[in-house]
This record gives C-alpha cells, structure tokens and sequence, in this order.
C-alpha cells in the first residue's frame, strides 16, 4: 500500500468524492484518512459544502419570478400563435385561390372540350371552375344569374362553370364579356357583338 | 463513478416520459406548454444567472431571456442532451453575454483566467462540526453560505456553482464555460476547499453557535 502524504491526499480530495480515481489511489486514500485525523476533517467538511449547496433550498429566487416569467413565456406563445394565425389567414385563401386557378388550368387543359353549342361565341377563357352560372333550355350560353340575356327564364337551372364549359355552353358576352377570348384579342367590338347575337336570338337587343 | 454520498438533487420531472411528452408537443408548436416543462427549472436557471452577473435584477431578466431563446429555439434540442443542462448553457450564454455588454468601455482589470497552480493547505479545525441539511431551513443559514460563496472569485464560484449546484458534470461545466475540463477540476477542488475553511471557519464565528438543532430541538 503506498503511503501518501497530506498534500497528496488534498490534491485529490475532488476527485475522491467525484469518483474519479483509480482503485489503487482510492484505497490508500481510504488508508489515509483512517489515521488521519486532519484529513477526514476536511474530506468531511468537503462533503458537507457539496451537500449543502447542492440542496434546492440553497436557491432563493425573487419573490414573484414564477409568475413573472410565466406571464412572460405566455405572451411570447401568444404571439407566436399569433403570428402563425396571421400567416395561415392568408395563406389559406392565398392557396386555395392557387389551387382553383390550377385545376381550372389543367382541367381545361386536359379535358376534351365538348363542341361549342354557339358558333357565334368564343369559348370561355379562365373563369373560375367553381363559379356559380345559369343556363337555361334551348339556349347555348352560361350567364352570371340574374342576367337580362337569360333565354326561358322559368327552364333555367344552377351548374359550375366549369360543368357549363364541358358541356359546350359558352359565356354570355354581356354579363360574361371578360372571360371571353376575344375580350383580351380586342378585334371584335364586343357591344355590337353582343347586341347582334341577342338581337338575333329577339330577346332584349339594344334597339340598333 | 460518483460517490453515492453525494447528494446530487434532481428534479422529479427530469428525464421522466412526461418531460420527453412536452418537450415533443412544444416542438410541434404547443408553445402554452413550455412553462409546464421549464418550471422545475427555473430556480436553478435563476441561480446560474446569478452566479455570473451577481445582481438580482439582471440575473431575473436574464433567465427570462434565456427562456425565451430556448422556447425560440426548442425544434434544435436534440434529445441526447439533458433538457435541464440545455437550458442552462443557454442560460450561462445568455449571462456572460450580457457582462460582456455592460463591461465595455469600461475600465477594469484583466480578468485572471489562470488557474493557481500552488497547493491550497486547509485550515485545521479543532472543532469542526457537520452542518446538518436541516439547517438550511434557516434563512440566515442560507444567508451565510451564500456570502461565503459570494467570496469566492469568479472563476472559482462559476465553476463551484455549475457544478455543485446546477449537477452539471465536469465536462459540461468545461463545455459551458469555455474551459478545459482540467481547468474545471482545479478551480472546483480549490473552491470547494475554500468554501469548507469558510463554513469551518464560520463555526469558530459563532455564526451557527446559536442554532437548535445543535441541542437536539428542530423548531422547524
């Protein structure tokens, strides 16, 4: 057994409470303090520190800081629901709005058009898919409900554009003029257009 | 391996299924919960401010900081780590920091970042007795040890109270404090030294003469 001295013994003395010696230094250290008198005082005066201040007692906050940081920590969480309330409010209808302009797109673009039932109209062109029109029997063309160019007014029924457009009907160039292709090409004065298409259909022309 | 003498306290929720629950809902953005898992915390996050900036004040302003950085920053715990020892480098981070800031242009000393390579001898004690836990009832127990650890330099006590109080162990201490773990054990076998000649000392001082529980008698 190596015999250590004093000064040894307190250089290591962390490390024996820390367990972090070899067995061989640890048991002459054990021999040690057991004849030491001077030794096993401060080992124990050691220990007794790192009981004392490892106990929770030993930290005293603020009056008050429990509540004060968790006021604190819940308008932070607020804010932060907020700030993602703020952006999911937008893009929600933002992307719902992108999604219908892309199905219309690829519907449009994929499906195969029934044949024109006008060969007076164009065909429509980037109205939306879930738009509500009217359309009514023995007339060729969807209409914005309520419109004065609206043929057999008691026969009319409800469908989505995009289900008028499949089935060949084409926009009314009055209450739909703007989803016209022609309305973008400018090369057809679309007054006149319309009053002569419903002035040959004798119901509601203009007067010309 | 530690020395099972050792008290070394943990929070009940340490580690424990539940903080591992909150800590995954929080993640997924249950922000109203984050209190609920820093709580058994917040002392030992206080204290660790403390020990740095040694102001009250500051210290509760920075633990608020330091919380809200974690709270910011919970999708990058990992969890390898322990949450507490997290919130507490957070927390160390968050202290030296700001006595960087109010430290400059001021003028003041070069802080001594060495470590005393000469032998620290304690004081011999005739009459050393064993402050029971107890006694931390006492305010003006607590009063006296934390002067005593008030005494202590800095580089001492931060290391003294990383490891000591906040049961970081010695290579986080290191890690925290941006510091060898050799450094860690020699600044944390002096201050323990140091501080068990002062609380020796302090019963020379009469300072627990007085105390109950020396006659037997617990009023607490």
């Amino acid at each position: 057994m190596v015999n250590l001295s004093c000064e040894q013994v307190w250089r290591e003395i962390s490390n024996y409470l820390e367990g972090d010696l070899d067995a061989g230094l640890r048991s002459a250290m054990d021999e040690h303090f057991r004849t030491c008198k001077k030794c096993a005082s401060v080992l124990e005066g050691t220990r007794n520190v790192i009981r004392l201040f490892g106990d929770e007692r030993m930290i005293e906050v603020p009056s008050g800081f429990g509540q004060r940081l968790e006021r604190r920590l819940e308008r932070s969480a607020r804010a932060r629901s907020r700030g993602w309330s703020t952006w999911s409010a937008w893009l929600v209808p933002v992307a719902a709005l992108v999604l219908i302009a892309g199905g219309v797109r690829v519907a449009s673009s994929l499906a195969v058009p029934a044949p024109l039932l006008s060969e007076h109209a164009q065909p429509a062109r980037d109205v939306p898919g879930d738009m509500l029109v009217v359309v009514s029997a023995g007339a060729k063309d969807f209409h914005v409900a309520g419109c004065d160019f609206i043929h057999n007014k008691n026969k009319e029924r409800t469908l989505t554009a995009k289900e008028a457009i499949e089935q060949g009907y084409v926009p009314c160039v009055r209450c739909m003029r703007k989803y016209l292709q022609t309305a973008e090409a400018g090369t057809i004065p679309l007054e006149l257009e319309a009053d002569e298409y419903h002035g040959a259909e004798g119901t509601g022309g203009t007067g010309r | 391996m530690a020395d099972p003498n050792l008290v070394l306290s943990n929070p009940a929720l340490a580690g424990t299924s539940r903080e591992q629950e909150l800590i995954a809902r929080v993640q997924r953005g249950e922000h109203e919960l984050f209190y609920e898992l820093v709580r058994p915390y917040e002392r030992r996050v206080y204290a660790a401010a403390l020990a740095i900036l040694r102001n009250e004040s500051d210290s509760e302003d920075v633990a608020q900081e330091a919380m809200l950085k974690a709270l910011a920053n919970i999708r990058q715990f990992r969890a390898e780590a322990r949450f507490s020892t997290w919130l507490i480098q957070i927390t160390v981070n968050e202290a030296l920091m700001r006595r960087r800031r109010e430290r400059k242009g001021m003028v003041e000393g070069i802080d001594d970042h060495r470590d005393d390579e000469g032998e620290y001898t304690p004081r011999d004690f005739a009459d050393w007795r064993e402050i029971p836990s107890e006694a931390l009832e006492r305010k003006e127990v607590r009063q006296k040890l934390a002067e005593a650890l008030g005494s202590l330099d800095r580089k001492y006590r931060e290391v003294f109270v990383l490891r000591d109080m906040e049961q970081l162990n010695i290579q986080e201490t290191a890690d925290t404090l941006g510091i060898s773990a050799a450094s860690v054990k020699t600044r944390l076998l002096r201050a323990r030294l140091m501080l068990r000649d002062l609380l020796a000392g302090g019963w020379e001082q009469g300072w627990f003469s007085r105390l109950p529980f020396q006659k037997g008698a617990k009023p607490w």
